[in-house]
Protein backbone atom coordinates (compact mmCIF):
# COMPACT_ATOMS: atom_id res chain seq x y z
CA UNK A 1 0.00 0.00 0.00
CA UNK A 2 1.62 3.52 -0.93
CA UNK A 3 1.45 6.12 1.81
CA UNK A 4 -1.77 8.45 0.17
CA UNK A 5 -3.81 5.35 -0.35
CA UNK A 6 -3.09 4.11 3.11
CA UNK A 7 -4.09 7.09 4.68
CA UNK A 8 -6.97 7.08 2.46
CA UNK A 9 -7.87 3.93 3.68
CA UNK A 10 -7.57 4.37 7.37
CA UNK A 11 -9.57 7.43 6.94
CA UNK A 12 -12.54 5.48 5.48
CA UNK A 13 -12.20 2.55 8.00
CA UNK A 14 -12.37 5.83 10.68
CA UNK A 15 -15.36 7.11 9.05
CA UNK A 16 -16.63 3.75 9.17
CA UNK A 17 -16.67 3.69 12.88
CA UNK A 18 -17.00 7.12 13.89
CA UNK A 19 -20.09 8.16 10.80
CA UNK A 20 -18.00 11.55 11.14
CA UNK A 21 -17.71 12.75 8.05
CA UNK A 22 -16.01 16.22 8.71
CA UNK A 23 -12.74 15.35 11.63
CA UNK A 24 -9.74 14.45 9.37
CA UNK A 25 -8.00 11.61 10.50
CA UNK A 26 -5.48 13.84 12.10
CA UNK A 27 -8.04 14.18 15.02
CA UNK A 28 -6.87 10.64 16.07
CA UNK A 29 -3.72 11.44 17.88
CA UNK A 30 -2.63 7.94 18.17
CA UNK A 31 -2.92 7.15 14.11
CA UNK A 32 0.44 7.81 12.57
CA UNK A 33 2.10 5.92 15.61
CA UNK A 34 -0.10 2.91 15.44
CA UNK A 35 -0.19 2.80 11.81
CA UNK A 36 3.77 2.50 11.37
CA UNK A 37 4.08 0.20 14.01
CA UNK A 38 1.83 -2.47 12.81
CA UNK A 39 2.94 -1.76 8.96
CA UNK A 40 6.59 -0.93 9.19
CA UNK A 41 7.65 -2.06 12.56
CA UNK A 42 5.82 -4.82 15.05
CA UNK A 43 6.33 -8.83 13.78
CA UNK A 44 2.87 -9.22 14.14
CA UNK A 45 -0.30 -10.65 12.14
CA UNK A 46 -3.66 -12.09 12.12
CA UNK A 47 -2.14 -15.37 10.90
CA UNK A 48 0.23 -15.49 14.35
CA UNK A 49 -2.10 -13.83 17.64
CA UNK A 50 -0.83 -16.58 19.72
CA UNK A 51 2.49 -17.31 18.65
CA UNK A 52 4.57 -16.56 21.91
CA UNK A 53 7.12 -15.48 19.52
CA UNK A 54 5.06 -12.53 18.22
CA UNK A 55 5.96 -8.56 19.24
CA UNK A 56 3.50 -7.26 21.75
CA UNK A 57 1.58 -3.97 21.61
CA UNK A 58 -0.03 -3.11 24.67
CA UNK A 59 -2.33 0.00 23.97
CA UNK A 60 -2.31 1.13 27.56
CA UNK A 61 -4.31 4.23 26.80
CA UNK A 62 -7.19 2.37 26.23
CA UNK A 63 -9.38 5.76 25.68
CA UNK A 64 -9.67 6.81 22.16
CA UNK A 65 -9.33 3.10 20.22
CA UNK A 66 -10.73 4.28 16.85
CA UNK A 67 -7.42 4.00 15.19
CA UNK A 68 -6.74 1.52 16.69
CA UNK A 69 -9.67 -0.86 15.69
CA UNK A 70 -8.87 1.25 11.97
CA UNK A 71 -5.42 -0.16 11.67
CA UNK A 72 -6.71 -3.55 12.98
CA UNK A 73 -9.03 -3.88 10.19
CA UNK A 74 -6.84 -2.49 7.42
CA UNK A 75 -4.51 -4.99 8.66
CA UNK A 76 -6.95 -7.75 8.53
CA UNK A 77 -7.08 -8.72 12.24
CA UNK A 78 -11.20 -7.43 12.48
CA UNK A 79 -13.77 -7.69 10.28
CA UNK A 80 -14.33 -4.00 8.87
CA UNK A 81 -18.15 -4.61 9.42
CA UNK A 82 -16.97 -4.68 13.24
CA UNK A 83 -16.28 -1.10 13.18
CA UNK A 84 -20.07 -0.31 11.82
CA UNK A 85 -21.53 -1.22 15.75
CA UNK A 86 -18.74 -0.05 18.19
CA UNK A 87 -19.88 -0.05 21.72
CA UNK A 88 -23.44 -1.72 20.73
CA UNK A 89 -24.78 -4.14 22.59
CA UNK A 90 -23.66 -6.89 20.58
CA UNK A 91 -20.04 -5.19 19.33
CA UNK A 92 -16.62 -6.85 19.88
CA UNK A 93 -15.73 -3.22 19.56
CA UNK A 94 -16.16 -0.64 22.81
CA UNK A 95 -14.92 2.44 23.49
CA UNK A 96 -12.13 1.06 25.22
CA UNK A 97 -10.37 -2.30 23.95
CA UNK A 98 -10.99 -5.58 25.73
CA UNK A 99 -8.90 -8.29 24.75
CA UNK A 100 -10.81 -10.94 25.19
CA UNK A 101 -13.42 -9.90 22.75
CA UNK A 102 -10.53 -8.81 19.90
CA UNK A 103 -8.14 -11.04 18.17
CA UNK A 104 -4.77 -9.04 18.14
CA UNK A 105 -5.32 -6.77 21.22
CA UNK A 106 -3.23 -7.60 23.83
CA UNK A 107 -4.48 -6.18 27.02
CA UNK A 108 -7.75 -4.84 27.67
CA UNK A 109 -7.72 -1.41 28.88
CA UNK A 110 -9.13 1.65 29.59
CA UNK A 111 -8.35 3.04 33.31
CA UNK A 112 -4.94 4.57 33.01
CA UNK A 113 -1.48 3.43 33.86
CA UNK A 114 -2.09 -0.17 33.68
CA UNK A 115 -0.12 -1.02 30.72
CA UNK A 116 3.62 -0.16 31.34
CA UNK A 117 3.24 -2.97 34.36
CA UNK A 118 1.87 -5.52 31.93
CA UNK A 119 4.42 -4.58 30.02
CA UNK A 120 6.98 -4.67 31.97
CA UNK A 121 5.59 -8.05 33.60
CA UNK A 122 5.35 -9.47 29.56
CA UNK A 123 8.77 -8.46 29.08
CA UNK A 124 9.55 -10.23 32.29
CA UNK A 125 7.94 -13.14 31.77
CA UNK A 126 9.16 -13.57 27.83
CA UNK A 127 12.84 -13.54 29.10
CA UNK A 128 12.11 -16.39 31.47
CA UNK A 129 11.15 -18.33 29.04
CA UNK A 130 14.43 -17.61 26.73
CA UNK A 131 12.12 -15.56 24.04
CA UNK A 132 14.36 -13.41 23.05
CA UNK A 133 13.25 -12.17 19.80
CA UNK A 134 9.90 -10.62 20.32
CA UNK A 135 9.71 -6.69 21.70
CA UNK A 136 7.04 -5.44 23.95
CA UNK A 137 5.53 -1.76 22.58
CA UNK A 138 3.59 0.02 25.47
CA UNK A 139 1.35 3.31 23.71
CA UNK A 140 0.90 6.01 26.40
CA UNK A 141 -1.10 9.33 26.70
CA UNK A 142 0.63 12.50 28.17
CA UNK A 143 -1.89 13.20 30.72
CA UNK A 144 -2.15 9.30 31.16
CA UNK A 145 1.45 9.56 32.95
CA UNK A 146 -0.29 11.87 35.92
CA UNK A 147 -1.20 8.50 37.32
CA UNK A 148 1.29 7.29 39.46
CA UNK A 149 1.69 3.65 38.92
CA UNK A 150 3.26 4.63 35.34
CA UNK A 151 5.83 5.52 37.60
CA UNK A 152 6.66 2.38 39.46
CA UNK A 153 6.87 0.56 36.00
CA UNK A 154 9.47 3.39 34.62
CA UNK A 155 11.40 3.53 37.70
CA UNK A 156 11.82 -0.15 38.06
CA UNK A 157 12.36 -1.16 33.82
CA UNK A 158 14.91 2.19 34.18
CA UNK A 159 17.12 0.71 36.86
CA UNK A 160 17.15 -2.81 35.88
CA UNK A 161 17.73 -2.14 32.46
CA UNK A 162 15.12 -3.79 30.65
CA UNK A 163 16.19 -3.77 27.21
CA UNK A 164 13.25 -5.28 25.37
CA UNK A 165 9.77 -2.74 26.32
CA UNK A 166 9.59 0.55 24.58
CA UNK A 167 7.30 2.71 25.64
CA UNK A 168 6.01 5.06 23.44
CA UNK A 169 4.27 8.57 24.31
CA UNK A 170 1.47 10.13 22.69
CA UNK A 171 2.45 13.87 23.72
CA UNK A 172 -0.73 15.80 23.12
CA UNK A 173 -0.31 18.75 25.58
CA UNK A 174 -3.34 17.46 27.38
CA UNK A 175 -1.81 16.85 30.57
CA UNK A 176 -3.31 19.66 33.43
CA UNK A 177 -0.12 20.45 34.85
CA UNK A 178 2.52 19.61 32.44
CA UNK A 179 5.45 18.17 32.15
CA UNK A 180 8.30 20.76 33.42
CA UNK A 181 11.48 19.38 31.97
CA UNK A 182 9.55 17.36 29.41
CA UNK A 183 8.18 13.90 29.44
CA UNK A 184 11.46 11.85 28.12
CA UNK A 185 13.24 13.14 31.37
CA UNK A 186 10.74 11.51 33.56
CA UNK A 187 12.12 7.91 32.28
CA UNK A 188 15.08 7.38 34.13
CA UNK A 189 17.79 5.26 32.90
CA UNK A 190 16.19 4.70 29.88
CA UNK A 191 16.74 6.17 26.16
CA UNK A 192 14.54 8.29 24.20
CA UNK A 193 13.77 9.80 21.17
CA UNK A 194 11.50 12.86 20.36
CA UNK A 195 9.61 13.13 16.87
CA UNK A 196 6.93 14.27 15.11
CA UNK A 197 4.29 11.86 15.67
CA UNK A 198 2.86 12.39 11.87
CA UNK A 199 5.59 11.81 10.25
CA UNK A 200 5.93 8.42 9.81
CA UNK A 201 9.90 7.96 8.46
CA UNK A 202 11.09 9.73 11.68
CA UNK A 203 8.20 7.80 14.24
CA UNK A 204 9.97 4.75 12.04
CA UNK A 205 13.23 5.49 12.89
CA UNK A 206 12.78 6.68 16.62
CA UNK A 207 10.82 3.06 17.50
CA UNK A 208 14.05 1.16 15.87
CA UNK A 209 16.82 3.16 17.72
CA UNK A 210 16.55 1.35 21.11
CA UNK A 211 19.74 -0.14 22.80
CA UNK A 212 21.24 -3.05 24.19
CA UNK A 213 20.92 -2.63 28.21
CA UNK A 214 18.09 0.11 28.26
CA UNK A 215 14.66 0.51 28.06
CA UNK A 216 13.60 2.94 24.93
CA UNK A 217 11.26 5.76 24.99
CA UNK A 218 9.84 8.02 21.92
CA UNK A 219 7.38 10.44 22.46
CA UNK A 220 5.82 11.03 19.72
CA UNK A 221 4.79 14.68 19.70
CA UNK A 222 1.22 16.02 17.92
CA UNK A 223 -0.86 18.79 17.58
CA UNK A 224 -2.69 19.80 21.34
CA UNK A 225 -5.61 18.69 22.22
CA UNK A 226 -8.16 20.75 21.45
CA UNK B 1 3.47 -20.30 57.81
CA UNK B 2 5.93 -17.89 55.70
CA UNK B 3 8.84 -20.84 56.19
CA UNK B 4 6.74 -23.02 54.84
CA UNK B 5 5.88 -20.99 52.04
CA UNK B 6 9.02 -19.71 51.19
CA UNK B 7 10.17 -23.23 50.95
CA UNK B 8 7.63 -25.00 49.09
CA UNK B 9 7.46 -21.90 46.62
CA UNK B 10 11.13 -21.97 45.93
CA UNK B 11 11.12 -26.05 45.21
CA UNK B 12 7.85 -25.26 43.24
CA UNK B 13 10.81 -22.57 41.37
CA UNK B 14 13.61 -25.43 40.98
CA UNK B 15 10.83 -27.73 40.09
CA UNK B 16 8.28 -26.20 37.65
CA UNK B 17 9.72 -23.72 34.87
CA UNK B 18 6.31 -22.37 34.97
CA UNK B 19 6.31 -20.76 38.36
CA UNK B 20 7.49 -17.20 39.00
CA UNK B 21 7.77 -15.38 42.43
CA UNK B 22 7.08 -11.40 42.57
CA UNK B 23 8.02 -9.33 45.26
CA UNK B 24 8.17 -6.13 46.59
CA UNK B 25 10.69 -6.21 49.14
CA UNK B 26 8.57 -8.02 51.33
CA UNK B 27 10.21 -11.57 51.87
CA UNK B 28 13.03 -10.88 49.78
CA UNK B 29 16.07 -11.77 51.94
CA UNK B 30 14.00 -15.27 52.22
CA UNK B 31 14.02 -15.49 48.29
CA UNK B 32 17.48 -15.07 47.92
CA UNK B 33 18.70 -18.62 47.48
CA UNK B 34 16.22 -19.14 45.07
CA UNK B 35 16.64 -15.80 43.16
CA UNK B 36 20.48 -16.73 42.95
CA UNK B 37 18.91 -19.39 41.00
CA UNK B 38 16.39 -18.16 39.24
CA UNK B 39 17.45 -14.47 38.84
CA UNK B 40 14.87 -14.24 36.22
CA UNK B 41 11.67 -15.97 37.54
CA UNK B 42 12.17 -14.14 41.09
CA UNK B 43 11.61 -10.36 40.41
CA UNK B 44 11.97 -8.07 43.54
CA UNK B 45 10.31 -4.85 41.92
CA UNK B 46 10.93 -2.57 44.65
CA UNK B 47 8.15 -0.97 47.22
CA UNK B 48 5.99 -0.62 44.12
CA UNK B 49 2.70 -3.16 44.63
CA UNK B 50 0.97 -1.42 41.65
CA UNK B 51 3.57 -2.90 39.64
CA UNK B 52 3.67 -6.47 41.53
CA UNK B 53 0.37 -7.02 40.46
CA UNK B 54 0.76 -5.75 36.78
CA UNK B 55 3.89 -7.25 36.84
CA UNK B 56 1.80 -10.30 37.61
CA UNK B 57 -0.40 -9.65 34.68
CA UNK B 58 2.24 -9.64 32.52
CA UNK B 59 3.66 -12.72 33.15
CA UNK B 60 0.65 -14.68 32.92
CA UNK B 61 -0.11 -12.99 29.94
CA UNK B 62 2.92 -14.93 28.44
CA UNK B 63 2.04 -18.41 30.08
CA UNK B 64 3.88 -18.33 33.34
CA UNK B 65 1.71 -18.84 36.81
CA UNK B 66 3.25 -16.00 39.00
CA UNK B 67 3.35 -16.36 42.57
CA UNK B 68 2.75 -13.01 44.73
CA UNK B 69 3.55 -12.06 47.88
CA UNK B 70 3.57 -9.43 50.16
CA UNK B 71 1.71 -7.89 53.51
CA UNK B 72 -2.22 -8.54 52.68
CA UNK B 73 -2.56 -5.02 52.74
CA UNK B 74 -0.43 -4.32 50.27
CA UNK B 75 -0.57 -7.19 48.03
CA UNK B 76 -4.59 -6.77 48.06
CA UNK B 77 -5.53 -3.27 49.48
CA UNK B 78 -3.37 -1.16 47.83
CA UNK B 79 -3.41 -2.78 44.87
CA UNK B 80 -7.08 -3.78 44.38
CA UNK B 81 -7.48 -2.69 41.10
CA UNK B 82 -4.42 -4.43 39.75
CA UNK B 83 -6.31 -7.62 40.87
CA UNK B 84 -9.11 -6.03 39.31
CA UNK B 85 -8.33 -5.36 35.79
CA UNK B 86 -4.65 -6.73 35.54
CA UNK B 87 -5.26 -10.15 36.30
CA UNK B 88 -9.09 -10.73 36.28
CA UNK B 89 -10.17 -8.22 33.35
CA UNK B 90 -7.12 -9.85 31.27
CA UNK B 91 -8.60 -13.67 31.52
CA UNK B 92 -5.47 -14.20 33.41
CA UNK B 93 -4.48 -16.07 36.84
CA UNK B 94 -2.09 -15.21 39.82
CA UNK B 95 -1.34 -17.20 43.20
CA UNK B 96 -1.48 -14.20 45.97
CA UNK B 97 -0.38 -15.29 48.86
CA UNK B 98 -0.15 -12.96 51.53
CA UNK B 99 1.12 -12.57 55.36
CA UNK B 100 0.30 -9.87 57.87
CA UNK B 101 -3.40 -11.39 58.30
CA UNK B 102 -6.08 -9.00 59.95
CA UNK B 103 -4.31 -7.98 63.22
CA UNK B 104 -1.21 -9.99 62.99
CA UNK B 105 0.74 -6.81 62.78
CA UNK B 106 -1.07 -5.26 65.48
CA UNK B 107 2.43 -4.08 66.45
CA UNK B 108 2.52 -1.92 63.49
CA UNK B 109 -1.10 -0.31 63.99
CA UNK B 110 -3.91 -0.26 61.34
CA UNK B 111 -1.82 0.76 58.57
CA UNK B 112 -0.23 -2.84 58.63
CA UNK B 113 -3.82 -4.54 59.13
CA UNK B 114 -6.30 -5.83 56.19
CA UNK B 115 -9.01 -7.36 58.12
CA UNK B 116 -11.14 -6.44 54.62
CA UNK B 117 -9.06 -8.75 52.07
CA UNK B 118 -11.22 -11.92 51.61
CA UNK B 119 -14.10 -9.19 51.47
CA UNK B 120 -12.65 -7.52 48.42
CA UNK B 121 -12.26 -10.95 46.65
CA UNK B 122 -15.75 -11.46 47.02
CA UNK B 123 -16.34 -8.22 44.63
CA UNK B 124 -14.34 -9.94 41.70
CA UNK B 125 -14.85 -13.08 39.83
CA UNK B 126 -13.09 -16.78 39.89
CA UNK B 127 -10.86 -16.21 43.20
CA UNK B 128 -10.18 -19.26 45.83
CA UNK B 129 -9.63 -18.11 48.89
CA UNK B 130 -7.49 -20.42 50.85
CA UNK B 131 -7.05 -19.38 54.95
CA UNK B 132 -4.43 -22.49 56.33
CA UNK B 133 -5.06 -22.36 60.04
CA UNK B 134 -1.54 -24.67 60.47
CA UNK B 135 1.79 -24.55 58.50
CA UNK B 136 1.44 -28.15 57.69
CA UNK B 137 -1.83 -26.88 55.16
CA UNK B 138 0.08 -24.75 53.48
CA UNK B 139 2.24 -26.82 51.09
CA UNK B 140 -0.76 -29.05 49.70
CA UNK B 141 -2.93 -25.61 48.69
CA UNK B 142 0.31 -23.95 47.28
CA UNK B 143 0.96 -26.38 45.09
CA UNK B 144 -2.44 -27.73 43.86
CA UNK B 145 -2.52 -23.89 42.90
CA UNK B 146 0.43 -24.07 41.04
CA UNK B 147 -0.52 -26.87 38.61
CA UNK B 148 -3.36 -24.55 37.08
CA UNK B 149 -3.87 -21.17 36.18
CA UNK B 150 -7.22 -20.23 38.05
CA UNK B 151 -6.60 -17.06 40.16
CA UNK B 152 -5.72 -18.31 44.18
CA UNK B 153 -5.45 -16.06 47.02
CA UNK B 154 -3.54 -18.01 49.92
CA UNK B 155 -4.09 -16.06 53.44
CA UNK B 156 -0.81 -16.75 55.72
CA UNK B 157 -1.47 -16.06 59.50
CA UNK B 158 0.58 -16.08 62.44
CA UNK B 159 -2.37 -17.38 64.22
CA UNK B 160 -2.71 -20.99 64.21
CA UNK B 161 -4.43 -24.17 65.60
CA UNK B 162 -2.32 -26.65 67.17
CA UNK B 163 -2.73 -29.80 64.15
CA UNK B 164 -3.07 -29.16 60.51
CA UNK B 165 -6.21 -30.71 58.87
CA UNK B 166 -5.44 -30.58 55.10
CA UNK B 167 -8.33 -30.63 52.96
CA UNK B 168 -10.33 -28.07 51.49
CA UNK B 169 -14.09 -28.84 52.30
CA UNK B 170 -16.04 -28.71 55.24
CA UNK B 171 -14.54 -30.84 58.12
CA UNK B 172 -16.80 -32.06 60.61
CA UNK B 173 -14.70 -31.70 64.22
CA UNK B 174 -17.11 -32.68 66.53
CA UNK B 175 -21.22 -33.20 66.20
CA UNK B 176 -23.99 -31.23 67.98
CA UNK B 177 -27.71 -30.49 68.32
CA UNK B 178 -27.77 -27.11 68.50
CA UNK B 179 -26.42 -25.12 65.80
CA UNK B 180 -23.48 -25.58 63.41
CA UNK B 181 -20.46 -23.63 64.64
CA UNK B 182 -18.01 -22.91 61.34
CA UNK B 183 -14.75 -21.98 61.95
CA UNK B 184 -12.08 -21.14 59.50
CA UNK B 185 -8.95 -21.47 59.42
CA UNK B 186 -6.73 -20.38 62.81
CA UNK B 187 -10.32 -19.54 64.20
CA UNK B 188 -10.69 -23.93 64.85
CA UNK B 189 -8.84 -23.94 68.41
CA UNK B 190 -10.21 -20.71 69.89
CA UNK B 191 -13.84 -22.49 68.31
CA UNK B 192 -13.24 -25.21 70.45
CA UNK B 193 -12.43 -23.91 73.73
CA UNK B 194 -14.89 -21.59 73.12
CA UNK B 195 -17.91 -24.49 72.38
CA UNK B 196 -16.38 -27.07 75.08
CA UNK B 197 -19.41 -28.31 76.83
CA UNK B 198 -21.71 -27.22 74.49
CA UNK B 199 -24.14 -29.13 72.00
CA UNK B 200 -23.19 -27.96 69.14
CA UNK B 201 -21.63 -29.23 65.77
CA UNK B 202 -17.87 -27.88 65.20
CA UNK B 203 -17.01 -27.91 61.12
CA UNK B 204 -13.54 -26.41 59.80
CA UNK B 205 -12.55 -25.09 56.57
CA UNK B 206 -9.45 -23.56 55.20
CA UNK B 207 -11.24 -22.57 51.99
CA UNK B 208 -13.56 -20.08 52.37
CA UNK B 209 -14.48 -19.32 48.54
CA UNK B 210 -15.71 -21.25 46.92
CA UNK B 211 -17.64 -21.97 50.47
CA UNK B 212 -18.52 -25.86 50.81
CA UNK B 213 -22.56 -25.11 50.39
CA UNK B 214 -23.33 -29.02 50.51
CA UNK B 215 -21.08 -29.44 52.70
CA UNK B 216 -22.65 -26.99 55.27
CA UNK B 217 -26.12 -28.86 53.75
CA UNK B 218 -25.23 -31.97 54.65
CA UNK B 219 -24.44 -30.45 58.38
CA UNK B 220 -28.69 -30.40 58.52
CA UNK B 221 -28.02 -27.34 61.15
CA UNK B 222 -30.59 -24.38 60.71
CA UNK B 223 -28.53 -22.70 63.28
CA UNK B 224 -25.22 -21.23 61.68
CA UNK B 225 -22.42 -19.31 63.42
CA UNK B 226 -19.76 -18.35 61.00
CA UNK B 227 -16.61 -17.74 62.49
CA UNK B 228 -14.35 -16.19 60.45
CA UNK B 229 -10.24 -14.60 61.05
CA UNK B 230 -11.48 -11.29 58.68
CA UNK B 231 -14.23 -9.02 58.26
CA UNK B 232 -17.63 -9.91 60.25
CA UNK B 233 -19.85 -10.75 57.96
CA UNK B 234 -17.87 -11.78 54.76
CA UNK B 235 -19.71 -14.78 54.29
CA UNK B 236 -23.41 -13.71 55.49
CA UNK B 237 -24.02 -13.31 51.60
CA UNK B 238 -22.76 -16.75 50.89
CA UNK B 239 -24.89 -18.16 53.70
CA UNK B 240 -27.87 -16.52 53.13
CA UNK B 241 -27.57 -17.95 49.70
CA UNK B 242 -26.60 -21.46 50.62
CA UNK B 243 -29.52 -21.60 52.84
CA UNK B 244 -32.19 -19.98 51.34
CA UNK B 245 -34.89 -22.45 50.64
CA UNK B 246 -34.10 -23.25 54.63
CA UNK B 247 -35.42 -21.58 57.59
CA UNK B 248 -32.28 -20.61 59.38
CA UNK B 249 -30.44 -17.87 62.23
CA UNK B 250 -27.15 -16.89 61.10
CA UNK B 251 -24.53 -15.26 63.27
CA UNK B 252 -21.42 -13.71 61.75
CA UNK B 253 -18.51 -13.12 64.03
CA UNK B 254 -15.38 -12.32 62.73
CA UNK B 255 -13.10 -8.41 62.98
CA UNK B 256 -15.00 -5.59 63.65
CA UNK B 257 -14.84 -2.80 61.53
CA UNK B 258 -13.72 -0.05 63.50
CA UNK B 259 -10.27 1.24 63.55
CA UNK B 260 -9.43 0.61 67.40
CA UNK B 261 -6.70 3.34 66.89
CA UNK B 262 -4.59 0.33 69.14
CA UNK B 263 -1.44 -1.61 69.26
CA UNK B 264 -1.10 -4.74 71.44
CA UNK B 265 -0.54 -8.18 70.97
CA UNK B 266 -2.86 -10.19 68.02
CA UNK B 267 -4.16 -11.82 71.09
CA UNK B 268 -4.91 -8.40 72.63
CA UNK B 269 -6.73 -7.83 69.15
CA UNK B 270 -8.29 -11.15 69.70
CA UNK B 271 -10.12 -10.08 72.72
CA UNK B 272 -11.18 -6.82 71.35
CA UNK B 273 -12.95 -8.30 68.62
CA UNK B 274 -14.38 -10.86 70.41
CA UNK B 275 -12.39 -13.71 68.98
CA UNK B 276 -11.09 -15.33 72.22
CA UNK B 277 -12.43 -18.64 73.49
CA UNK B 278 -14.29 -16.11 75.77
CA UNK B 279 -15.96 -13.37 73.41
CA UNK B 280 -16.42 -16.56 71.43
CA UNK B 281 -18.63 -18.69 74.03
CA UNK B 282 -20.48 -15.35 74.99
CA UNK B 283 -21.66 -15.02 71.44
CA UNK B 284 -22.55 -18.35 70.71
CA UNK B 285 -24.17 -19.32 73.82
CA UNK B 286 -26.41 -16.41 73.71
CA UNK B 287 -27.36 -17.52 70.03
CA UNK B 288 -28.11 -20.83 71.06
CA UNK B 289 -29.56 -20.24 74.32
Amino acid sequence: MTVTTATDRLDELLRRITGDEKHAPSAHSTLDVIWVLYDRVLRVGPDRVDDPDRDRFLLSKGHGPAAFYAVLAAKGFIPEEWLDDVAGPTSRLGHHPDRLLVPGVEIGSGSLGHGLGLGVGTALGLRAQGLTNPRVYVLVGDAELDEGSNHEAIAYAGATGLDTITAIVIDNQSTTHGWPGGIASRFHGWSSTTVDGRDHDAIERAVRSHEPGRPHVVVAVVQPKN
Amino acid sequence: MRDTFVDTATALLDDDPRTAVVLADISASAFQPAAHRHPDRVLNVGIREQLMVGVAGGLALTGLRPIVHSYATFVVDRAYEQIKLDIGHQGVGAILVSVGASYDGSTAGRTHMSPGDVALFDTVDGWTVHVPGHAGEVAPLLLAAAAHDEPVYIRLSTQHNAAPRPGTGLQTIKQGQRAAVIAVGPMLDPVLAATEGLDVTVAYTNTPRPFDVRGLRALGHHNVVMVEPYLAGTSSAVLAEALRDVPSRVLNLGVCRTDLHRYGSPKDHARWHGLDAEGLRRSISEFVN
